[in-house]
């Protein structure tokens, strides 16, 4: 999805039971009306989603093929084991580690600068919050070509700002043919689509920082980072942790800034984990060691999200 | 803060401004160039040093992008689209988190937290898959295959979203509408929907730009060019013709047009949705 999802809370809050009417006849017709109002939706969400993912550990066992008719041979892990020794797909995976070590601090760091200077009361402040999330609600195919156009090698616009603006380089930049340079014109991209997303959560969480805490600190002679670092950040723990953990998981999902900025190029260089899988059914046809990438990286982004979770909670309860 | 004086906090408002002007110059400054070179005929795309106000300015971009690319059908395939899985996804929603959260039923848990699983499971991972259901089921190449597929995606956030506000809904209106002999339907019409409306809102708008922007699921299942939205139209546009800035950039803004309307009527929604679904975790 094109917008970021809030997501799902860590416990169940069960709301409180209607007050029951006790005859069972009434509560029978009451289930059946529930089941009614929730199947449609269940319906369609099962056959969009959970059969799909089902479908998925089924083909990852098999040399799956499209085409109808064609026998599909059962491999049992073989798949598996043959990802484990892809180098490609190690590349891609280290390729979107470092992606994901660039772009999480960045936007964490700027998007806490731009929560913490909009905190308060501040002539043109809703303007400047629709200005700093904009980025964040246009289309990634839009933004994507944008960010080729502005690092074209001849005439490209940061190129021309780093040659005649500044003068760090003395001539025009590759950036999108090579690795590491057409990586770090992703991580631009990625950071400034996300920093309005990053401040608007924190936001947030900064009306609960207790505000006498703060002037007490101040009174104390606590400086404006010290008050920050002491009061601020651990009333904004939940809010860190929920944006980190989304990060994390967005950043091994980069996906259609692959395809439109360099499509893996040069020679599969900067192909990250998700554009590989995805070539793998769709260029090569092969759907089912595809499918066991794609559930390698599901179990990966699930054991990411749990594992950061349940070490910042230990850190808390020290 | 006791010993500040307005003087003092008058420089400190200005510093930040500056600050935060500046850092919005930025990040907008691409938009800017963008539109600036869909302006420009295609000569000058590359020029060096860039030209910032394009000399001479052009509309030929936006003419041809919307006559003789094609752009104006498939913006009118994107608008189909989205205005039907907003409408689709928003009801379902608003149908099922209301049986979630008015209901006890048997299983009334696990079925919630089946549905969550949806919202956990990266939606690129598992194209594959879908791409071969929705073989099977014959909506692969079709518009309304398409809004079948966002709805069944996005119906989970949306029930999540609602089923919050629904049960922010005071219980005595519900009970005093049973006693006078109110069924569900009626309560949900006449009590639930109307009670939720900025949630309803906050939903829709969420529906809307999911489905206006998708890419990865259109890219997959739709192949007929007469059927293309607006993303894979842009993005097949600028991989045929890789040097016609201009034009890409034309038909880019067309695009964004109706997301920036979306998005300053509903900004509000956004951030109260977005910081609904933070504040719970």
């Amino acid at each position: 999805m094109a917008v970021q999802a809030p997501v799902v809370p860590r416990r169940a809050s069960a709301g409180e039971p209607p007050p029951g009417r006790s005859t069972r006849r009434v509560r029978a017709g009451h289930s059946l009306a529930a089941y009614l109002l929730i199947a449609p939706a269940f319906v369609i969400f099962t056959v969009v989603m959970l059969v799909p993912i089902g479908k998925a550990a089924q083909v990852s066992l098999y040399e799956w093929s499209p085409f109808p008719g064609v026998e599909q041979t059962f491999l049992g892990a073989g798949n598996y084991t043959r990802a484990l020794s892809d180098p490609l797909f190690g590349k891609a995976l280290l390729n979107a580690t470092v992606y994901m070590l660039v772009t999480v601090p960045a936007q964490i760091l700027l998007g806490l600068v731009v929560a913490l200077l909009l905190e308060s009361r501040l002539p043109g402040r809703t303007l400047l919050r629709v200005l700093y999330y904009l980025p964040v609600v246009t289309s990634w195919v839009v933004v994507s070509l944008l960010f080729r156009y502005l690092f074209a090698t001849d005439g490209g616009l940061v190129n021309w700002v780093l040659v005649d603006g500044v003068h760090v380089a003395g001539q025009p930049v590759g950036w999108l043919d090579s690795r590491w340079t057409g990586i770090l014109a992703m991580c631009a991209l990625g950071i400034w689509k996300g920093i309005g997303w990053t401040a608007i959560i924190l936001l947030a969480g900064l009306t609960n920082v207790p505000r006498e805490l703060h002037e007490s600190a101040a009174t104390d002679g606590a400086g404006y980072l010290r008050r920050v670092w002491h009061v601020t950040l651990p009333a904004l723990r939940g809010q860190l942790l929920f944006v980190t953990v989304l990060l994390v998981i967005g950043g091994f999902q980069v996906f259609i800034q692959v395809l439109l900025m360099t499509n893996g190029g040069p020679a599969g260089d900067t192909e990250m984990p998700l554009t590989y899988l995805y070539k793998q059914a769709f260029s090569y046809l092969d759907f089912g060691y595809g499918s066991a990438l794609a559930v390698i990286m599901t179990v990966l982004v699930l054991v990411l999200s749990v594992g950061q979770t349940v070490i910042a909670n230990r850190r808390a309860a020290r | 803060m006791t010993l500040e004086t307005p003087r003092l906090r008058r420089t400190r408002m200005s510093a930040r401004l500056v600050v935060l002007g500046a850092g919005a110059l930025v990040l907008i400054a691409p938009f800017l160039y963008m539109l600036s070179t869909s302006f420009k005929p295609n000569r000058l795309a590359f020029e060096w040093p860039p030209q910032f106000i394009p000399n001479p300015a052009t509309l030929a971009n936006y003419t041809q992008a919307w006559g003789a690319n094609d752009f104006g059908r498939y913006f009118l395939n994107s608008v189909f689209v989205a205005c039907f899985s907003t409408v689709c996804t928003t009801l379902l929603a608003a149908l099922a988190a209301y049986g979630f959260a008015r209901f006890r039923f048997p299983l009334r848990s696990v079925l919630f937290w089946v549905l969550m699983l949806g919202l956990m499971v990266p939606s690129v991972v598992i194209l594959i898959p879908q791409f071969l259901v929705a073989s099977a089921l014959n909506l692969n190449d079709s518009l309304s295959g398409l809004v079948f597929f966002y709805v069944g995606a996005g119906v989970a956030l949306n029930t999540f979203l609602l089923r919050g506000f629904f049960e922010g809904v005071p219980e005595e209106l519900d009970e005093s509408m049973t006693l006078e002999g109110a069924g569900p339907v009626r309560k949900f019409v006449a009590l639930y929907l109307p009670l939720s409306r900025p949630a309803l809102a906050t939903s829709a708008v969420f529906a809307f730009l999911a489905a206006w922007d998708e890419f990865s699921w259109a890219v997959t299942s739709i192949n007929d060019p007469a059927k293309y939205t607006l993303p894979i139209a842009i993005a097949q546009f600028q991989g045929q013709h890789a040097t016609s800035w201009g034009l890409v950039f034309a038909a880019s803004a067309i695009g964004m047009l109706p997301v920036l309307l979306v998005y300053l009527i509903g900004q509000r929604h956004i951030v109260t949705g977005l910081q609904a679904g933070a504040l719970k975790s």
